[in-house]
């Protein structure tokens, strides 16, 4: 059985977030709603995560040898100003958006082993995970503009 | 000097006792006998009292109150009967002014429009019209906000505008969408004639809207008065009329409205009818309010649980209930979340768009509902929805521009956003009218900063010399109320036309007449070719507004001047099917939520998302209000070991805004001359702090220094007016915004003026040190001004 390596994807990437955010948060603290924001979904993902962590010891989590694809390059470095704030909201949306996936198939084994804890907390990382990534895409939107066209 | 009252020293003057129709009382007050009154509604609060104004020889002697009007039937308070005196002050503004060599100097209209006209097209050629922004105000009148929001949306194509309702308004607006679907109060003032209880969450009516407040008043006089609950950390004028007063710590609003809610619904006092039929998601609000207990609220909120169990009962088993809600929700934490809570409350009961039961999401100022309206806040005029196409669509067809022409691409910039990109330097040219940003935004050495920015050129058209005006590069002299005729609407709905009664002083324009000249400068055009602004007097721009309403929420189809004239205000809708107007709206119980007729799809309460249209088509509600809970989410900023306690902001009876009308009347001055810091007993005790010390307020973010006013508010909290600025006395640092915090809330993007953590200091030989720093800043405003 290999479920313990999608609860530990989404374990590890949530964890991941909590860092991303909170690094991002730090990077745009001029843009003050960017800073609550982050600090705030950043406080989700550690929720997520402790969520999650439950059933890592309840399956044997099994670490994926392979490395983290996405937070091994994204969010490197922090960057200042407004291009730097768009790629830093879109690399978090492009990690958030691993948490979704990894979920639609941890959720697919959870169901199938009829884990009713489980597929309920899978359910609740979509719920977050939709409204993290649903801030993100509002936020992008509403900076596009300006960034691509205005700013020097 | 004769007047009917003396509303300094008796401010809302002698009882009329009632129970159904308010009695008539005229009060009045000139100078000198009128040869002839102009009917007009006042602008010094967001009530919206019919006034008339006395003129003789071509003066303003006086105002009385209007006695066939429905909002005041003839009453005025301090600021309406004193405020007037304003306009002929020596100080007004009469030339245009253009900064020249560091100084102010005299020029003409044609230097200063053209001016502008230059700057703007170097903008638009380097960075698009994106590089513009506008920062209006809650007191211009419909026409002008209508012209302004076409040339900014179809003209230039910026998406760059709000005004300082954003400060005021914003969180009123926003929370009736989200409940209702569009903006518009459900109620009426009638309802406070009739009801069996009111509602004042963070509303200090007493000292805000004093007539509304004289109504209340006559009621508590009368027979089978109502009870009064009121939520307000501090014990005001309107707090020592209540039944039942919970005074919660800054910051907790939502935990306070949860807990009502969970014990109403606990208790079986909602109407599950009106709750199926009329509404969705209440199964998650019971949720949500389930988690909150009484004595959790208490250990959160510090209401102490037998209090909420009384207001919960009273609320509860009202047969009516009128609410009204004000700054201390709006600027404060979750203000949206937590004034929305007010709305789950009357649709819960099933006590809404009948006589008696009324919600009143107030607004701040006389014509922020038209700000509102016509787009000049970013949002789309007629209160049209920029994620839905057709309606943007609409706009296009109606201006005969092209769709892509208006900006509809993502939410409009809010102001604080404006700011921001001035900030950043990606907005070039910022034109401020009506309002005093320098004393009015939070966190001033900021706002400072921006305005004297070298890439950034500032436009600013008053009345007055202003904080704000010290900046600007541009000074454009503005006709105000009582010099040009023009419509605005009250937080009821009514609207009220207000006549030219005398001239402008000097070159002074109205805002409306300077707007179409910059659109006609600017070469704004429409698909044919023909100029966009197709009105030139405000009565044509009045008729084109109406036009824009048609078919929406804020129908105003079946107005006119002539109709207007003569009565009292009408309430909108007002069209073919109400011909004169509409007291109440959604009496069937359907309400502005449908997909195709939501003025917007919603957010999130926590972060501001934006639903998306997809998302909205999928749960339409079609017609039923939504009930929305939130959790409860601690503020960003609270006291710790280094400011220990919590600083809270607000207005003062007597004032107005940034005193820029109400400190040019003397005897409203002489009442309420400056600043204080108000101060409990307790903490007064523990600091040895005596009645006029002055003590040093301190924040992350500046200093003021202001005389002690102790009793009156909880313990752990101190109040500052924000009024005080430095145009008539810059002896000390005295504006409660140099310590608030910039950030705001996420779904209505107003600012959190109501808590920041501070620390006192008695300032015994430090004051004159104080002095000093702020001598330095003063020397320079000399210079700038000389």
């Amino acid at each position: 059985m290999h479920i313990g390596k999608y609860i530990d994807l989404v374990h590890r990437t949530e964890e991941d977030l909590v860092k991303a955010f909170k690094l991002v948060a730090n990077a745009h603290g001029d843009e003050v709603d960017v800073y609550q924001t982050c600090m705030l979904l950043s406080s989700w993902s550690q929720k997520l995560a402790d969520e999650i962590e439950v059933f890592a010891k309840k399956y044997k989590e099994e670490r994926d040898e392979e490395p983290d694809r996405l937070t091994q390059t994204l969010l490197k470095k922090t960057r200042k100003g407004g291009m730097a704030l768009l790629r830093d909201l879109h690399d978090l949306y492009l990690i958030v958006s691993e948490v979704e996936v990894c979920c639609t198939i941890l959720k697919q084994g959870a169901t199938g082993l009829r884990d009713k804890e489980l597929v309920a907390s899978c359910e609740e990382v979509e719920r977050q995970t939709k409204r993290q990534l649903s801030w993100l895409t509002t936020r992008m939107k509403s900076a596009a503009p300006q960034t691509l066209i205005v700013a020097e | 000097m004769q007047e009917t009252r003396n509303s300094i020293n008796n401010i809302w003057g002698e009882r009329t006792p009632y129970r159904g129709k308010w009695p008539v009382r005229v009060d009045q007050r000139v100078c000198e006998e009128p040869d002839k009154w102009v009917q007009s509604a006042c602008v010094l609060c967001s009530n919206g009292c019919g006034i008339d104004i006395g003129v003789k020889d071509g003066k303003m002697v006086g105002v009385r109150g209007r006695k066939e009007d429905v909002v005041n039937f003839g009453r005025l308070g301090p600021k309406g009967l004193h405020g007037w005196v304003a306009n002929n002050s020596k100080d007004r503004l009469t030339k245009p002014l253009i900064r020249k060599n560091g100084k102010l100097e005299e020029a003409s209209w044609d230097e200063a429009m053209e001016l502008i006209v230059k700057k703007s097209k170097e903008i638009i050629e380097k960075q698009t019209s994106l590089g513009i922004g506008f920062y209006t105000s809650g007191q211009l009148f419909l026409e002008e906000y209508y012209t302004l929001g076409v040339l900014g949306k179809a003209g230039l194509g910026t998406p760059h505008m709000d005004g300082n309702t954003r400060l005021c308004t914003a969180t009123a607006a926003a929370a009736l969408k989200i409940s209702f679907g569009s903006d518009g109060q459900p109620g009426s003032y009638s309802d406070l004639d009739t009801t069996d209880c009111i509602l004042h969450f963070g509303h200090n009516i007493a000292s805000q809207q004093t007539v509304l407040w004289m109504r209340i008043l006559d009621r508590l006089a009368g027979p089978n008065p109502p009870k009064i609950i009121v939520i307000d950390p501090r014990k005001t004028f309107t707090a020592e009329k209540a039944t039942v007063h919970l005074a919660p710590k800054p910051g907790t609003n939502v935990p306070v409205m949860n807990g009502l809610l969970n014990l109403i619904i606990e208790a079986g006092h909602i109407n599950k009818e009106y709750i199926n039929a009329h509404t969705v998601g209440f199964e998650d609000l019971k949720k949500i309010v389930s988690k909150w207990p009484p004595e959790r609220v208490e250990e959160v909120t510090g209401v102490p649980a037998s209090k909420l169990r009384e207001a919960a009962h009273i609320l509860g088993t009202t047969k009516s209930l009128v609410s009204s809600v004000l700054q201390g929700v709006y600027q404060s934490m979750q203000a949206t979340a937590a004034a929305v809570q007010i709305n789950n409350l009357h649709l819960i009961r099933g006590l809404i768009g009948i006589e008696g039961s009324g919600i009143y999401q107030m607004n701040g100022q006389p014509t922020s509902q038209n700000t509102r309206e016509c787009g000049a806040d970013g949002d789309l005029p007629g209160f049209r929805n920029w994620g839905n196409k057709e309606h943007v669509q609409q706009l296009a067809d109606l201006w005969n521009v092209e769709l892509d022409k208006i900006p509809h691409w993502s939410p409009p910039t809010h102001a604080m956003q404006i700011w921001r990109f001035a900030e950043t330097g990606s907005i070039k040219m910022l034109w401020i009218s009506g309002t005093n940003p320098a004393v009015s935004m939070p966190e001033l050495s900021r706002v400072r900063k921006i305005l004297q920015k070298e890439d950034l050129f500032v436009i600013a058209q008053d009345a007055f010399h202003t904080e704000t005006t010290r900046y600007a590069d541009v000074v454009l002299p503005a006709a105000i109320w009582g010099e040009k005729t023009g419509c605005y609407t009250n937080v009821g709905r009514t609207v009220h036309i207000s006549h030219k009664a005398i001239e402008p002083p000097g070159e002074a324009k109205s805002d409306l007449d300077i707007f179409i000249d910059y659109s006609r400068r600017m070469g704004f055009k429409d698909k044919d070719g023909t100029g966009l602004i197709k009105w030139n007097t405000a009565e044509e721009a009045f008729e084109a507004w109406k036009e824009c309403t048609r078919g929406r929420p804020c129908d105003y189809t079946g107005m006119s001047y002539a109709k207007l004239t003569g009565g009292a205000g009408i309430q909108w809708p007002c069209n073919e099917k109400y011909p004169d107007g509409t007291p109440h709206i959604y009496t069937d119980g359907v309400f502005n939520t449908a997909s195709d007729y939501c003025e917007a799809y919603g957010h999130d309460f926590d972060t501001g998302a934006a639903v998306t249209e997809e998302e909205y088509k999928a749960i339409d509600p079609k017609g039923k209000a939504f009930l929305k809970g939130a959790d409860y989410v601690p503020p960003h900023e609270v006291p710790d070991e280094e400011y220990p306690l919590w600083l809270t902001t607000g207005r003062l009876v007597y004032h107005f805004h940034t005193r820029t009308k109400t400190g040019r009347s003397k005897d409203l001055q002489d009442a309420a001359p400056d600043g204080y810091v108000q101060i409990s007993e307790q903490d007064a005790t523990k600091y040895g702090i005596a009645e006029g010390d002055m003590l040093e307020v301190t924040s992350r973010r500046g200093k003021v220094v202001e005389p002690a006013k102790i009793g009156g508010i909880e313990p752990g909290t101190v109040f500052i007016p924000f009024h005080y600025g430095s145009w008539d006395n810059d002896d000390r640092p005295r504006a409660a915004n140099e310590l608030t915090i910039t950030e705001w809330d996420a779904v209505s993007k107003q600012p959190h003026f109501k808590y920041a953590a501070v620390k006192i200091n008695k300032t015994n030989g430090f004051l004159h040190k104080v002095s000093d720093v702020f001598d330095t800043i003063k020397d320079k405003f000399k210079q700038e001004e000389a």
